[in-house]
């Protein structure tokens, strides 16, 4: 019998009682079942936690008209509170607590505890019934006429498909213009000044020391003259405009890019993350590691701002500075690509910028 | 008995750590910046001071700082030129003396080691060895008539991204992290933001003016006395990762215990 001797796993045998069903544990009668106050006991406990939900209903319909909602109060462990909101919390959760905890309390120590089985039977119905609803179901086909005029079935089918396209249309379109060529530019041009953010002073190229920060806006769209600008176009301007600005070692750049469109090691990067677009802003001065507090990319600002850590996938891009005749620092270009998040057309300009008109 | 494990119990190791640790001492320091402001405190201060802050620094800073305070290359940078905020924010902080090498000197305002006329001392000798950004004037950091709106504004540019939006910090890169500005010396935030210890940059008097610089500690001392408090709990103002954190522990586990409670039997 044992000639084969391959690996193949072994065939259990057929076993008819593998588990011997251990049937129920005994039944233990509960307190309440056995004991008269005990069960009494516990009738009155059900009828207190009901009883608390009830005062604790009254009490929220007596707190919302007879406490002033701009009282504080105090609470210790807490701090000042609006005690208005504090108490319609509490009287509205305690209530609601009440009737759980009285109905659990209720089925688990006075509705009836016996074990009982509930046998399964078979899932499918009668093959009589089954034949039955097929007779139905082909003779409601047949009565159709669809399994003879096929145009019914396809006319039918076009307009109920076509009916989502009035539901589906609006809300896609309701999701505002597309974005068209806005995405490849920003508000940086040739000869434009960069100044302090927020108090919209222009900068020296003396004063920016090493190891120093500047947060940066392009000149007319930050400080007074921010305020005279559309809203909304001024908030655009903030999410894609804002540039971080430091001062490094020449020698320490290895980038001759990089040395190229900055001036004597003072260079300005775009501070929105190639990832999801956050504020990349934490600079640390003595790595020039600047750190995203959104997902931890972390770009290497001596290297062309490459990602040395960190989700995203592309170096920050470079806005190339000079200095003009008063010694301002000012861009000498816009941002050669696109700044912020990756998106589908974003080597493809000519997409999204022609049907700009 | 010469296995590394029984050789770390052995109580000569603890010899060994706290020589390591002295030889080690200011392995974080921040390498400071100079300021094109000029040090007034060397002025002001006799040379008699200047004489007492050398014998302190020969005898507390110069393991790792140099004798001269040129820095010893790599565990103390060069103090030419860092000036007496520097020294007045490391050691009246109690970061320096550093107590142990790290990633990062952390503030300890119950390790000062010095008496303030001793720091100043040690800040005119500093000073002397080449100029730096000096201690602020009391006009900047008493916050009499500073625009809090404004300084609102000016930290959430500059400041808020490492520090958190309500001054608690947070963290940075590898260990190091951003202080929380609770509770802090308006002079220490001041000349922090002068000299730009450790990782921090500097934001020297042209970037944010001695004015700026008032507003924000202005509006950090308003937050530290509830400034953007609507009540409730503030759970150290960490933000939603704490909040949440917070919510579900208790929220989850109360849940927990009510389901444990609903599923026993009833005894």
């Amino acid at each position: 019998m044992s000639t084969h001797h391959d690996n193949l796993p072994a065939t259990a045998e057929p076993a008819e009682d593998r588990f011997t069903n251990p049937g129920f544990p005994p039944h233990t009668p509960r307190r309440s079942d056995v004991d008269e106050r005990a069960a009494r006991r516990a009738s009155v406990q059900v009828v207190t936690l009901f009883t608390i939900s009830a005062l604790a209903s009254i009490a929220f319909l007596v707190a919302y008209y007879a406490i002033d909602p701009e009282l504080k109060g105090s609470i210790i462990g807490i701090g000042e509170v609006n005690l208005f909101h504090v108490v319609l919390g509490l009287t509205m959760g305690l209530s609601l607590l009440g009737i759980g905890l009285g109905a659990v309390h209720w089925a688990k120590t006075l509705m009836p505890d016996e074990e009982s089985v509930e046998e399964r039977h078979t899932m499918a119905s009668a093959q009589e019934d089954r034949d039955a609803v097929g007779r139905q179901l082909s003779h409601g086909w047949r009565s159709t006429h669809l399994n003879r005029r096929s145009a019914l079935l396809g006319s039918a089918g076009g307009a109920l498909g076509l009916f989502a396209l009035p539901l589906v249309v609006p809300v896609l379109a309701g999701l505002g213009p597309r974005p068209r060529g806005e995405l490849y530019t920003t508000n940086w041009e040739a000869g434009k000044r960069l100044m302090i953010d927020p108090s919209g002073a222009p900068i020296r190229a003396a004063d920016v020391t090493q190891g120093s920060v500047f947060h940066v806006m392009p000149d007319g769209f930050v400080g007074a003259a921010a305020h005279e600008l559309d809203p909304q176009d001024m908030m655009t301007s903030k999410a894609k405009d804002q540039v971080i600005l430091v001062k490094l070692d020449p020698a320490k750049i290895k980038s001759q890019k990089q040395r190229d469109w900055g001036y004597d090691g003072i260079v300005a990067y775009s501070k929105v993350c190639t990832h999801v677009g956050c504020p990349v802003a934490l600079y640390e001065q003595q790595t020039h590691h600047l750190l995203c507090p959104c997902h931890q990319s972390t770009f290497d600002m001596t290297d062309d701002c490459k990602v040395i850590f960190g989700p995203a996938k592309r170096p920050l891009p470079q806005l190339p500075i000079t200095v003009d005749d008063e010694g301002y620092i000012v861009a000498v270009d816009g941002f050669r690509e696109p700044i912020g998040p990756s998106f589908w057309e974003r080597k493809r300009p000519g997409i999204l910028m022609e049907d700009e008109g | 008995m010469s296995s590394p494990a029984a050789l770390r119990r052995s109580p000569l190791a603890l010899l060994v750590v706290l020589f390591l640790g002295l030889c080690f001492t200011g392995t974080a320091y921040a390498a400071l910046q100079p300021s094109a402001a000029p040090g007034t405190s060397a002025a002001t201060m006799s040379a008699e001071d200047v004489a007492a802050g050398k014998k302190l620094f020969l005898g507390n800073c110069a393991t790792c700082h140099g004798t001269n305070g040129e820095g010893v290359d790599p565990i103390g940078p060069s103090l030419v030129g860092a000036g007496a905020a520097a020294v007045d924010f490391q050691v009246s902080t109690g970061r320096m003396p550093l107590p142990a090498p790290g990633v990062q000197a952390d503030r300890n305002a119950s390790q000062v080691k010095f008496s303030e006329e001793e720091i100043s001392q040690l800040a005119a000798y500093v000073d002397s060895l080449g100029p730096g950004p000096d201690v602020p004037a009391a006009e900047y950091t008493d916050l009499q008539g500073a625009d809090i709106a404004a300084g609102g504004a000016a930290y959430r540019t500059n400041c808020a991204m490492c520090h958190n939006s309500s001054g608690t910090g947070g963290a940075l890169t590898r260990g190091k992290y951003a202080p929380t500005l609770m509770g802090v010396e308006p002079q220490h935030i001041y000349e922090a933001m002068l000299t730009g210890p450790q990782s921090m940059p500097v934001f020297n008097d042209n970037n944010l003016t001695p004015q700026d610089k008032e507003n924000i500690i202005a509006f950090l001392k308003n937050m530290e006395e509830g400034g953007n408090s609507y009540g409730g709990a503030g759970i150290g103002s960490y933000g939603p990762a704490g909040d949440a954190l917070f919510v579900w522990t208790l929220g989850i586990g109360t849940l927990i215990a009510l389901a444990v409670w609903i599923g026993r039997k009833a005894a």
